[in-house]
Formats: structure tokens, sequence, C-alpha cells
């Protein structure tokens, strides 16, 4: 079957089977920074912006996007360097594969809660694994960012 | 892993269920569960566009629609407060967000699963499904119902005064629960239910006593039947079943003096 | 030539931080060509079977398949996936494809297709004809039981490492000094308990994968997830049985990998399919299949009997371990030998010791390499038994640790006779101490609403690199206008070795760090290095640096000399310019770079190679706090103090993490990874929805310190840092729940449950 859909605002056409799953199809289209880590929905590495929403593209099928928009990280380069030399400078990228999903579920974050304390944060990024870091080195980063971000905010 | 040959976006739920008469055919929700097993259907029928996704609130009742996402759940301002939070509390440690935005309330009640957060607390509200075909019907008899091709529309839940409490022990925070408790109460009864028994969550009364809580919490708990899965055995069960209900209803008991 | 720059040190940011977190291809699946065939792997339902028949005739007729391989497919000859130096202590024990099933998940054919639909179906429709056989499923009567795992012949042990496969055994030792057992007779208090840890998996979030094609030298390209390229090349040469000349091993990115992808787990399924065929192939594991057929932590169970005199002074160690290897003998000679020589040590003043043990073959997943290798189920014994023992002493277990703790100068005898040449593991516990709060915190508090705060501590050791064995190289080559390519041998994992060798390249050549260019690992390129494990790459290939921008820095200086028509004693190198030492003359590192590539017989490349006579231990010292409830029996994680001796940090910010990573696998290991099976034995956790990995809102807080000795014979004074962090959660969390519910939980993981049962049984007496 064919569908429509806005894939990091740029209208795409594709050819799929009725159970692609959202996750493949990005895959396919290019989108390398979709990663999956488990078939369980358990990892969150998958994450992406189903208008604006993030969800588990493994848990998505592709036919339901059909007529929405998807964002990945591919989609948000600008912003998602603002958080991400974050995470450099405290070196907490490691391995990198839950990177892609942790940032975007970090900025679907910013998006919905105001001024978040520490406990906000860890649950709504609780459905984002790491093996590498042990969360810590996330934590500082996000704490730093959300900071740079409000000092900004005050600026302008 | 999940196979399906056609996918069908319903343009109404009589087309929904035409298509859903089918055995070959199946109803998606959020796809969490669906995706897991070996499942090879036929037609996957979709609701998405019927706008079955938001939740009403009138002078009498939340209806909130089979699509609507458990995020949404966790977050509507006028359920958690007419019933106290419980909403965000039952679905918070759900795997996470992103679960939650996919996950269905539809999904998870018609499911009927023994680790659901969401129909132990439906239980206690005494909330009813409002199925496509057979009408308007009480949750724990939706519960106890075979699995048919009949759709859940709604669930509704009725503002009849209740309170309630939900609480749940899990291994990790965001595992399935190893015990699931909520409690309401509502002149002069208690309405219990324990998910994760492993079974699924039922409902049981009782009158609210002079007893302490101790004891009618033991009562209430001892009605109930628990067994052994991989996350804990049906005699720690019975031990935590015990304790949550005491707390729910001190829990209750605080927050009537604090209405006071 | 004096160093000028400071990058040893520093928390740069790593090399490939761009790319990684702007989720750029460069990780295995996304540079797989597209035409790749989908390879996927029949896998055994039964724990113990023999294959009577296979018929694959209607699978291959499902259009899109290619081929189709059984054991009758198979090479013959036995190998060991075990990434380790030739000869590998591991058995050859296995073929890539066998008549014998030995665990339930052992490969019974594998299936190659155009796409994973085809494959897929093709899976379901091969029919198998299995002589099911009893199964040996507890490790417990594995020795000398009736079945074997490996009846076969073919079977080989490479090393003298007590192995006796018509004994299911795959290693058996003891060593020592003094007599343990009369001194034990002796001891005011002995405590003596057995510990027990399960099979726990890595659960990188990158599973394996590899992917292979032909090149057109008619070799074999293996691109492939590992942390040890090399090893792979000898060991998909010895699966196939062809020329090790034959095959090329290339790793990109690596999604983690602690220990998992030290073992050769995918490499051989799409190998064999592309030396079949000539076809490009492509294997990714599912996380169901990277649950139940990896190579995970070998289960281990320690029994400890710890002596001490009346006041708390240790007299005698002795420490038996039982481990199960699995159906296949990886890693299972060696890890054992680490749950001693590397828990012992820790104290100096026992009088005597004694560490034997025994690996048993079973029909269960074989097990593999993860990150402590052994070390980690050794300290939870050792160091339960220490926590235990200062309960019985009603003694601070600080105090205890105090007492008998190695120092900086103590020879270890049970650490292979090496001397402790720096050691702070005296100031680690001193700082510790001071960030818990110790003092005011131990043993317990109520908090007064029914919940209780509590304590507990643990050391650790682990190694640096694998002493008179393994080998790292650096190979450096001076370029057009004079930057550096530092070509390694040692697999970055995401840890980020590209980058701190490259500050220790840095500082040596005087050099700006953006004036190296690295090189992932290439076998056709890069120079030989053992791989990355055994805690060896900052301290082993580190070293290999040094000494490679020491040849450089001479080559340059030999070269500036003769450019400036002068003796190489007329002249220095400053990193940027050889200038003659009166002043007479200069030339820049750019135009010798240039000029180099015209009218030249010398090259400005050289390759060092370093193996080190000892493996120095980095220590550290963990505390946990946890809150209990005291009627559900439930607990959480409060507060995670560590504070580590790893010598030098290269890379201040990299160890940290590397420090909160380890202690973050450590606690989940702790409090909830559980591996159980089914009398079949189906492993029942074989999914991220069962195998719980802990979430940022399970681990606490963590809090990490260095007090840093220095090594002499590290680069810059460095030890490791990958492994030593994950031991010390499981006995510091164990040691906080006994003091917060007075029960110690003995088995891993400490889940609310078993404190229950554990409390009831103390109430009835039991």
């Amino acid at each position: 079957m064919q569908i429509k859909i806005t894939l990091n605002g740029k209208p795409v056409t594709a050819e799929i089977q009725a159970d692609t799953l959202l996750l493949d199809l990005l895959r396919e289209q290019g989108c390398y920074s979709v990663k999956r880590g488990c078939e369980t929905s358990n990892c969150g590495l998958c994450t992406v912006w189903l208008d604006q929403l993030p969800v588990l593209s493994c848990s998505v099928l592709a036919a339901r996007a059909d007529g929405h928009a998807i964002i990945t990280l591919e989609g948000v380069p600008k912003e998602a360097e603002a958080f991400s030399d974050y995470l450099a400078k405290e070196g907490a990228d490691q391995c990198g594969f839950c990177s892609p999903g942790l940032i975007l579920n970090v900025l679907a974050m910013e998006r919905e809660l105001t001024d978040p304390d520490e406990e906000q944060i860890l649950e709504f990024l609780s459905g984002n694994l790491c093996r590498c870091t042990g969360y810590m080195g996330q934590l500082r980063a996000i704490r730093n960012y959300l900071k740079s971000r409000s000092k900004h905010e005050r600026e302008v | 892993m999940f196979r399906a040959k056609e996918y069908v976006r319903a343009k109404s739920l009589q087309e929904a269920y035409d298509l859903n008469q089918k055995r070959s055919s199946v109803l998606l929700g959020g796809m969490m569960w669906l995706k897991m097993g070996r499942n090879d259907k036929g037609t996957a029928i979709d609701l998405s566009e019927l706008g079955l996704d938001g939740i009403e609130e009138d002078e009498t009742e939340f209806r909130i629609g089979c699509m609507c996402s458990l995020r949404r759940l966790e977050q509507h301002e006028g359920l958690n407060r007419y019933f106290g939070g419980v909403w965000k509390e039952c679905t918070r440690f759900i795997v996470g967000t992103q679960f939650r935005n996919t996950a269905t309330v539809g999904g998870s009640v018609f499911g009927r699963y023994g680790f659901s957060d969401i129909l132990t607390c439906l239980m206690v509200l005494d909330a009813q499904v409002e199925l496509y075909q057979g009408g308007i019907i009480p949750i724990a008899a939706f519960a106890g119902m075979k699995y048919d091709r009949d759709i859940l529309v709604r669930v509704i839940i009725r503002k009849d005064g209740r309170r309630a409490a939900y609480t749940s022990q899990r291994r990790s925070k965001t595992d399935f629960p190893l015990i699931a408790c909520g409690l309401a109460r509502k002149e002069g009864i208690w309405y219990a239910a324990i998910g994760a028994r492993p079974e699924k969550a039922v409902l049981v009364t009782a009158p609210v006593t002079e007893e302490p809580f101790e004891v009618q919490a033991k009562e209430l708990a001892d009605r109930f039947c628990f067994r052994d899965n991989l996350r804990g055995s049906g005699d720690y069960r019975r031990h935590l079943a015990g304790i949550y209900m005491r707390r729910l209803m001190e829990q209750l008991g605080e927050e009537d003096l604090e209405c006071r | 030539m004096e160093r000028t720059k400071h990058y040893v040190g520093s928390p740069v940011i790593k090399k490939d931080a761009k790319a990684l977190l702007a989720g750029k291809p460069v990780y295995t699946d996304d540079i797989a060509p597209a035409d790749c065939l989908i390879v996927k792997v029949l896998r055994s339902p039964h724990a113990h079977a023999l294959i009577e028949e296979i018929d694959t005739a209607r699978a291959l007729a499902v259009p899109g398949i290619e081929t189709i391989l059984t054991w009758k497919d198979s090479p013959q000859k036995r190998f060991t996936m075990a990434g380790q130096t030739y000869p590998e202590p591991s058995p050859y024990d296995r073929l890539i494809l066998d008549q014998r099933m030995r665990f339930v998940g052992d490969a019974a054919a594998i299936v190659a297709g155009s796409d994973e639909r085809a494959v897929d179906r093709a899976l379901r429709l091969i029919k198998v004809k299995y002589q099911v056989l009893e199964p040996v499923l507890d490790f417990h009567t594995a020795k000398d039981h009736a079945v074997l795992v490996h009846p076969e012949d073919s079977w080989k042990s490479l090393c003298p490492v007590g192995a006796d496969s018509r004994r299911n055994l795959c290693a058996s030792m003891t060593d020592g000094t003094g007599d343990v057992d009369t001194v034990l007779s002796q001891c005011a208090h002995v405590i003596e308990h057995t510990y027990h840890v399960k099979a726990n998996q890595q659960a990188m979030m990158e599973t394996f994968r590899t992917f292979t094609t032909l090149d057109a030298y008619g070799r074999l390209n293996v691109t492939s997830s590992t942390q040890i390229p090399f090893h792979v090349r000898r060991i998909v040469a010895n699966a196939l049985d062809i020329p090790k000349s034959k095959v090329r091993v290339i790793k990109p990115r690596i999604g983690g990998g602690f220990g998992a992808k030290q073992t050769v787990v995918s490499e051989v399924y799409p190998a064999l399919v592309t030396w079949k065929t000539g076809k490009p192939a492509k294997m990714i594991f599912t996380r169901y299949e990277s649950q139940i057929a990896s190579s995970p932590r070998h289960e281990m169970e320690v029994t400890v009997r710890l002596g001490a005199d009346e006041d708390g002074v240790f007299q005698a160690i002795d420490l038996y371990t039982l481990s199960n290897t699995g159906a296949f003998g990886e890693h299972g000679p060696t890890t054992v030998g680490l749950s001693g020589h590397k828990s012992i040590p820790l104290y100096a003043t026992p009088k005597a010791y004694r560490f034997s043990y025994d690996v048993v073959y079973t029909n269960t997943m074989s097990a593999g390499a993860y990150r402590g290798y052994g070390a980690t189920q050794g300290i939870f014994a050792l160091e339960s038994a220490v926590n235990e023992l200062a309960r019985e002493l009603q003694m601070d277990p600080v105090q205890l640790r105090e007492k008998n703790m190695v120092h900086e100068g103590d020879v270890m005898p049970a650490y292979y006779g090496e001397t402790a040449n720096s050691c702070a593991l005296d100031r680690c516990m001193a700082r510790a101490k001071e960030l818990m709060h110790w003092d005011d915190k131990y043993p317990s508090r109520a908090l007064g609403n029914g919940k209780v705060r509590a304590v507990g501590v643990a050391m650790s050791m682990q190694g640096s690199a694998i002493s008179n064995c393994d080998v790292g190289s650096v190979t450096l080559k001076l370029n057009d206008d004079g930057f550096y390519s530092l070509m390694i041998g040692a697999a970055d994992m995401g840890t980020g070795c590209d980058t701190t060798l490259s500050q220790i390249a840095a500082d040596c050549l005087c050099c700006d760090l953006d004036n190296i260019v690295v090189h992932g690992v290439d076998t056709d390129v890069s120079p030989y290095d053992s791989g990355s494990y055994a805690s060896s790459t900052a301290y082993l290939t580190g070293m290999a640096t040094m000494k490679t921008c020491e040849s450089m820095v001479k080559k340059i200086l030999e070269k500036g000399a003769e450019y400036l028509e002068r003796t190489i004693g007329d002249v220095d190198f400053d990193g940027s310019e050889v200038f003659c030492l009166d002043g007479s003359g200069r030339i820049s590192l750019q135009d010798i770079g240039n000029r180099v590539m015209c009218n030249n017989g010398k090259a400005l490349e050289v390759t060092e190679s370093h193996s080190s006579p000892v493996s120095p231990p980095p220590f550290m010292v963990g505390m946990a706090e946890i809150e209990l409830d005291q009627e559900t029996c439930d607990y959480k994680l409060v507060n995670y103090v560590a504070v580590v001796d790893c010598g030098t940090p290269i890379n201040p910010n990299l160890v940290r993490v590397q420090t909160e990573g380890g202690l973050g696998q450590g606690i989940g290991m702790a409090m909830f990874e559980d591996v159980t099976r089914s009398e079949k034995g189906q492993v029942y956790e074989n999914s991220f929805m069962q195998y719980k990995l802990p979430t940022r809102m399970d681990v606490g807080t963590i809090q990490v310190e260095f007090e840093s000795s220095y090594e002499p014979t590290g680069p810059f004074g460095v030890k490791s840092i990958g492994e030593v962090v994950i031991n010390t959660p499981s006995p510091a969390i164990a040691g906080a729940v006994a003091n917060a519910a007075g029960v110690q939980i003995r088995e891993l993981p400490i889940t609310a449950e078993k404190i229950f049962r554990a409390r009831a049984a103390l109430k009835n007496g039991g």
C-alpha cells in the first residue's frame, strides 16, 4: 500500500506493507538515527515524534502514520545539537547507540514540562534505557542544558 | 512478530465491526502487546480516526475513548482532581512516556491482562465499558467475559462521589507490578481490587466497619487468591496485599479528615 | 623534547561525539550493503538432543531463499568462540553447526534469503526430527554426571587447565600458600557461607551483529560489532577451516560491549553463508536471541571460609568456586581464576590462603566474558563474608577492612606474587567514609515511618591487561602538512579509547589533539592488538602509544636534521618545528611532512608494541545507602558513593562516566537482573520485558570521586578503569540490606521477597 507522510518537514510517499513498522520505514528512508534495541517496547531507542509527541516507532504501524508528521533526530539538527553538546561535554555520549532516542525525548520533555524538578525529569525519561552511563552524566547534561535554556529565555 | 495482510483505517464503527467479524481480523490498540507474540493476521483494523482518542467530562461522568492514550489518562486534570491523583499513580510507572503516548486505554482494558494497572484502577471506580454491540456493562463483568469480536468503544467512569487510592510494588520502577492494589470508599463500602496476583484484577466489596484498618484490610486481602510467577510468590503477594490494603485505607481515612 | 601539552588529565570531548550524537550512520547495520542476504538461525527447542533428520525442502522452496545450511554443511573442525590469545585456554568444543544440540537456543540450521519475511517463513517450514536426550541442567551435579555434554572425541583442550570432557569438566585447579585447614582450626572466628551469582546479561543496547562480503581478491571481509577484531580473524578462519589470510575484519562504531563482544557470537553465521554463496550476508541478533544464545556472565557459587583472630585480624581465606560454563567453554577456564585471584589479594593479613575451583559443562547457554570477568563473583562472595564477619565481631565493617586491607608496597601472594606498586585503597576508604557520612549513618537509622535507612560497604580490585600475554600495538604515520595518523588495533566500543589514546599521543608529540586522526580497527591495516578486554587498553595500548610516539619523534629528528644538514645531536623538536640548538636553522613539521613525499627513502611511519610483565590492579571502595520498608521488605537504593584509584585518569569525564556506568550495571545485577530457567532449560528472562535493566529511576544518586595513585609501569601513571567499577554494588547493597533487615542475602539479585523470606525464616528460628 502507499502512504504519504511528512518526514522531517518534507512530504514523502512510500510503498509499504500493511504490517511494516514505522521504525523499519524510517530506516529505509535513510533516517539511520532510529535504532532498535529490543522487540518489546522497553528500550526507548526508536523514539521519534508523531505529530510532535514522542512515541516508540517500533510499536507504530507505518500505515498508521499515513497523513501524519514524523520527526526523527535528522529533522531537528539544531535543537538536537544545542542539547547534545552538553552530553558531549560530560562524556555521556559513550557508545551513542541510545543517544538519538534520548535527545528526542529530552526535547519533547522541554516542550511539555516547565521547569521540571529532578523527579519529573527522571520519570519523563525513564523509558530511555542506557547501559553505558549509569544515567548520572546524562542527568548532569540535562540539568546544565535546561539551566542554559532558562537563562537564555530570561535574556530574551 | 506481528504480521497482517491488510490495513484498514475504519471510517465508522460499523465498518470496523463488520471487518472484525472475521477470525483473522484484529483491532489495533497501541500495538504494544500485539506485536510481541507470533501474530499472523488478515486485516488490521485501525480505529484511530473515529475521534475516540479523547476524554469527555460532564456533570455526571467521564467518558474515555478506547483510543485514548495512557498518557492522556495520566495527565487529565479532571480525572486526577476528581479521584485524588489515582490516574497518575496507576500509570506513571508503566514503561515510559513514549510507551504511554502510544498504548491505549482500549487495548489495555480489552486485553484484560493480569498485570494491568489500568484494569485494577477502573475496577475500584466501578467503571463501565461501552461495547459497540454489547452496550454498557460493568467493568468487573467485562473482565470476566470471554474474548469476543465486539468493539470496546469507551470506558465510562461515573462521578459517584467515591474516593480512591492506588499503589503498586514493582521489582524495578518501570517493571510490571508484582502486585497492584486499588481501593475506593463510598457510602460505607470498600471497593477493593488487586491485580498482578498474577491473575487479572477482580473486584471485592465489603462494608466499612469499626474494626481497625489492619483487621479489615486482612479480611479483604484474604478474599483474593494469589499465585506464583517470575516476579513473586503467592505467599509474598498475600503478605503484601494485607499491608497495602491497610495503607490505602489509612490514606483514604486521612483524606477524609482533610476534607472535613 | 619538552612536553608542553597537557591533554592527559583533561576532560576533552570524544572525537566521535558529534557523529554519534547526530545519529549518523556509523554502526554495523547502518553501513551494511542494501543487498545483503538476511541470515537467521533456527534454534533448538531442546536443551540436549541429536538431530536425526532435518528436512529443508519446503523451506528452500520459499521465494527469496538463497540457502539453508545444516550440520552436514558445516566444517567439522572444532574451535572456540572465545576471544583470547592463541593458544586459547578455552577448549575447542564448537562447530558452527553441530548434530548435537547442547542448550535451548543452540543453532540447528542457518537460513539466508533476500528479505526477512522469506527467511522467517522458511524458518517455520524446516522440519527437524530431534532425538531428545536427558540434559544436565543443574550445575551442582554436572561434574562426573552420567550424561556428558561433550562426549565427542574431537573435543580438544589446548592448555593445561584441568579440563576433562569425560567428567563434564571445563577446568579444575587448586593453588595457595600455607596450611589453610590448620590455620582456620586455630581461628577465633570462622565465617563459612556460599554465595551465588547468576548468569547476568551484558545487555549492551546494540545487539550482536555482523555483515560479510567477498572482496576483489576473493577474501572474506567481516564487518562486525566486536571488541576483538584480530581474534575474530583467527576464529572465523578456524570455524570455516580456511587460511587466516583469507579473512579481513573491520570494526565500525559499536553500541556497547561490556565483554559480550569478546566472544564471537554472530560472526560465523553470515561468514559461512558468504563463503558458501559468494554473496553479502548480514545477521542482526534480536534481543531475544541476545538473551538466550549469547555470552553472559558465568553463573558461580563461591564458598568462602574466612578465619580471623579475636581482634578481627584475618588469618586465612579458603575459597572454592563452582562455575557454570554452560554448553561451551568460552572463557570458562579463565573467568573462574579471577574469582579468587582478584578477591583474596584485597587483604594483606592472611597467613594462608587456598583457592580451588571446578568449571563444569551443563546444557545451558554458554557463558562468556562480562565486565568483571569472575572477579565480580568472587568479590560478592568475599566482601559479603567480610561484612558477615564484622557483624559477628560487632565491629564496623569499615574498621575491619582498614585493619586488613592491602597497602602500597605489599606483596600479594594470591595475585601471582605481584607487589602493589600503586595502591590508594586506604585513601579511597577514608574519602568514601567522608562522602557517605558513614560514621553518622552506620549501621542504620529508623525514619519513623516504618522505613529504615542503612549503609553497606565493599572493596574491589581488578587488573590492567593480562600480564605476559596481551599485546597492544600502535602505528603512527606522519602525513602531508604534518598531521599524524594514529592506527590502533584496540577497539573503541563507546569507551572512548580512540580519544584517550590520542590524548596520550598529543602530549607525547606536543601537538594539538586535532592534528591526530585515529583509525579504528581493520585487521588489514591496523597493527596487531589483542583487543579491548581485560581492562587493557589505557594501560597497555596507552604504553604502546607512548613508545610509538618516542620512535616517531626520533624519526622526525633524523629527517629534520637531514633536511637542515646537521647531525641529530645538533637539533631538537618542539612539536611544530625541528630546530638547530644553536639557532642557526629550523624546519616546520608541515614542511617535513610535505617534503618526505618527494625523493625519500625512509618512511615516517612507526609501529611499536607493548606487553607487560605485571597487571597493576586498580582499587576502589563502594558504599551503598538503602531505604527499606520494614513491612513489605521492598527497598530502594538512595545513594551510592564510590572512590576509585585507577592511577592517573587520562580523561576525568570518561573515567567518571565509566565508573557510573559500571556501578549502574552492578546495581542492576544486585537488585533485579535475574536469570531463571524452566525445567526444560529455557531461560525465562528472554527480553527486556522480563530481564529488567535499571532505569534512571532505579539507581538513586551515584557519587564518584578519584583518589589516584601513580602506577610506575603505566603511561603517565595510568591503571585500568573499565572493569573494577562493577564489583562493589552487590556486596555493598547486600551489606546495607543486612544492616537494615538483619538478614544476609547470599544469592543475587537481592529482591524484596528474598529479604521477606529470610526474615520469616529467622523469626521461625530456621
